[in-house]
């Protein structure tokens, strides 16, 4: 378990590591030279070799790799050219509320996709599991942007049952203001009591959530069937049949336990995926989160901002697998042994 | 054109077909499949306004309404929503096709050295391929077409970017597998060279899991090519490209549903054709799901 441990966290920092460097590639090979941004396109020849000189862009490449890592370490990540502020605290403002947008998706995921999965398993090859079949291949196959668009204009929109874009009604700031602990307005409306935000966050956060529970939803159906399937060949099912458990029980109470260790390993790694599907469809609901300033920020060409967002979703990447695999190996200590 | 390869194998042909027949939805997705690629290679005979693929604009008839002489309406310069739909498929395919081809071309190579070489090579490949695994497709794509010029060519080299690594993690354990198998160590004994071993026994026994898995890819990169001409980063106009098409019509989408509507179906049922079609080849090539 020791050296287990030992040699899968020496490759989590190897990966980090070249997650950096390609990360410094990316910002390096903008086109266009980041000093004529800083003292104008009329600046003179001198003026451009010193702010050269003052930015760390004179010194060879590996240096700036050192200068860039050593500036991260400290908690550096830039300037962004859009908000002008710390790439830092936007990401800090930002990341919260998608988590908030992401975690209710997931959760919606597993609360539909599992038994749908669990109902395909029990009724195969029926009616019932070429539905749910269909309908969660459907749901991996939606262009997520477009099923915002759809749903916006349909449910909020034309039909008003839903809010048409943004975290809470604007107006609730002046009427009961927000304080802020952890940026997840949610929390933070539950910790201090904040009802008014609280169900409105709620009820702005269920078109978002549906379109981007979608995918996540698809493929927790699909898994959970596979994985049900293969445990009702098992032995011991067939014993709790002999014993005359009746196929309800042996299905909800013997084999999902074991079927479930699959699915909710999937749903760490689904997790940046879903991250990364919230970037379209913030930007259609206008809801603050990583995504939409990723959005505004390609607009701009604001590389610091973009280089800030692609290092946190793959160090998150990177430490939700780490922390999967460590959790398997206790789970399941043949997994140290591979 | 995955498809096809695997089904001229005489001794599949039968296996594949039968198990086709028992599996009613990736038939279904086959027969789309094939409709949707025919209708794009034939987009200018089969398009009524073929130059509304391209370049044409009539102001005259912008915002028309599905119905008459425009099945799916026309879009806010007046262009047929149909003819570049038809068009749209040809630049959707044509990527999936590029970047699929250069995702397997560099991560089967890899793959299958770095399984066959094992040590400190598999080791550094496999390092490599965690790195890039790291980024989601899209998230790489996105950061590679901001400073890249955004084109269809960048789109297809962002996307290639993040697809190769499935490809090598595929192979790799495919060919360390087949390296110890008895007829790798009689080529070997007989002094057969390492890359000569690679290509007529490594290489040979890795190809049908990858074109399944190819098959399994091109839905979810055809969402992905799509998703980054939404954002802008992909086809630019004049080009008919489906997520192109949605950015575009998404401001009329209350008032003029149909320019939104038609794109999205078609990158749904495309992607939808491959997912059934791939899901379907993987459970009839795989003994083990076989058996059950």
């Amino acid at each position: 378990m020791g050296r287990y441990l030992l040699r899968r966290l020496g490759q989590a920092a190897l990966v980090v590591v070249g997650v950096l460097v390609l990360t410094f590639l990316i910002v390096r090979v903008v086109p266009g030279d980041p000093a004529v941004s800083v003292v104008g396109p009329r600046a003179s020849p001198e003026q451009l070799t010193e702010a050269h000189h003052r930015l760390g862009l004179d010194a060879p490449i590996p240096v700036q790799l050192w200068n860039y890592v050593r500036q991260l370490l400290t908690g550096d990540l830039g300037t962004s050219l859009h908000t002008h502020q710390a790439v830092t605290h936007d990401l800090g403002v930002a990341f919260p509320a998608s988590l908030e947008l992401v975690g209710a998706a997931l959760l919606l995921a597993v609360l539909v996709g599992m038994p749908l999965g669990v109902l395909a398993a029990r009724y195969r090859r029926t009616g019932t599991d070429v539905a749910v079949r269909v309908q969660s291949m459907l749901a991996v196959s939606l262009p997520v942007f477009w099923l915002a668009l759809v749903l916006q204009n349909v449910f909020a929109t034309t039909l008003g049952w839903f809010p048409v874009a943004g975290e809470y009604s604007s107006s609730l700031d002046s009427t009961s203001p927000l304080h802020v602990y952890t940026n997840i307005t949610l929390v933070d409306a539950l910790i201090t009591g904040n009802w008014p935000i609280f169900t409105s966050t709620l009820g702005h956060l269920v078109l978002p959530a549906l379109v981007i529970a979608a995918y996540p939803m698809g493929v927790v159906a699909q898994l959970t069937r596979a994985a049900l399937i293969e445990e009702m060949g098992q032995d011991h099912v067939r014993m709790e049949r002999a014993l005359g458990f009746r196929e309800r029980q042996v299905l909800v109470g013997f084999a999902l336990r074991p079927a479930l260790n699959p699915v909710l390993s999937l749903l760490a790694l689904v997790f940046a995926y879903a991250l990364v599907n919230a970037f379209l469809v913030e930007s259609v609901f206008n809801w603050p989160g990583l995504g939409r300033y990723a959005a505004d920020a390609i607009r701009s060409l604001d590389t610091p901002a973009i280089a800030g967002v692609t290092l946190l979703v793959a160090m998150l990447y990177v430490l939700v697998n780490l922390a999967v695999d460590l959790l398997q190996s206790v789970v399941d200590p043949r997994v140290s042994l591979r | 054109m995955s498809l096809a390869t695997v089904a001229v194998r005489p001794s599949r042909l039968g296996r594949v077909s039968r198990l086709v027949r028992a599996d009613l939805l990736a038939a279904v997705g086959a027969v789309l499949l094939v409709l949707i690629v025919l209708a794009s290679l034939a987009a200018p005979w089969l398009a009524p306004f073929p130059q509304d693929g391209t370049t044409a604009t009539h102001a005259t008839q912008s915002l028309l309404p599905p119905g008459g002489g425009h099945l799916m309406g026309t879009d806010q310069v007046g262009r047929d929503v149909l003819s570049r739909l038809l068009y749209g498929g040809r630049t959707s395919l044509f990527i999936a096709a590029v970047v699929l081809l250069l995702a397997a071309a560099v991560g089967v190579a890899l793959g299958v050295i770095a399984g066959y070489a094992g040590g400190v090579v598999r080791d550094v490949i496999m390092r490599v391929t965690d790195v890039f695994l790291a980024f989601p497709a899209l998230l790489l794509s996105l950061a590679l077409a901001v400073v890249l010029q955004p084109s269809v060519r960048t789109a297809i080299l962002a996307i290639a970017a993040t697809w190769w690594p499935w490809y090598t993690r595929l192979t790799a354990s495919i060919a360390s597998s087949i390296r110890s198998r008895g007829y790798v160590d009689a080529a070997r004994c007989l002094g057969v060279s390492p890359a000569r071993v690679m290509l007529r026994h490594v290489l040979p026994n890795s190809l049908t899991p990858v074109l399944v898995q190819l098959s399994l890819d091109a839905g979810g990169v055809i969402l992905t090519a799509a998703a980054l001409s939404y954002l802008g980063l992909g086809a630019q106009e004049p080009t008919s490209e489906w997520g192109l098409m949605v950015e575009q019509g998404q401001a009329l989408f209350t008032t003029d549903w149909w320019v939104v509507t038609f794109p999205g179906l078609a990158i749904l049922v495309t992607a939808f054709a491959f997912n059934v079609l791939g899901e379907g080849l993987r459970a009839a090539l795989d003994p083990r799901r076989n058996a059950r």
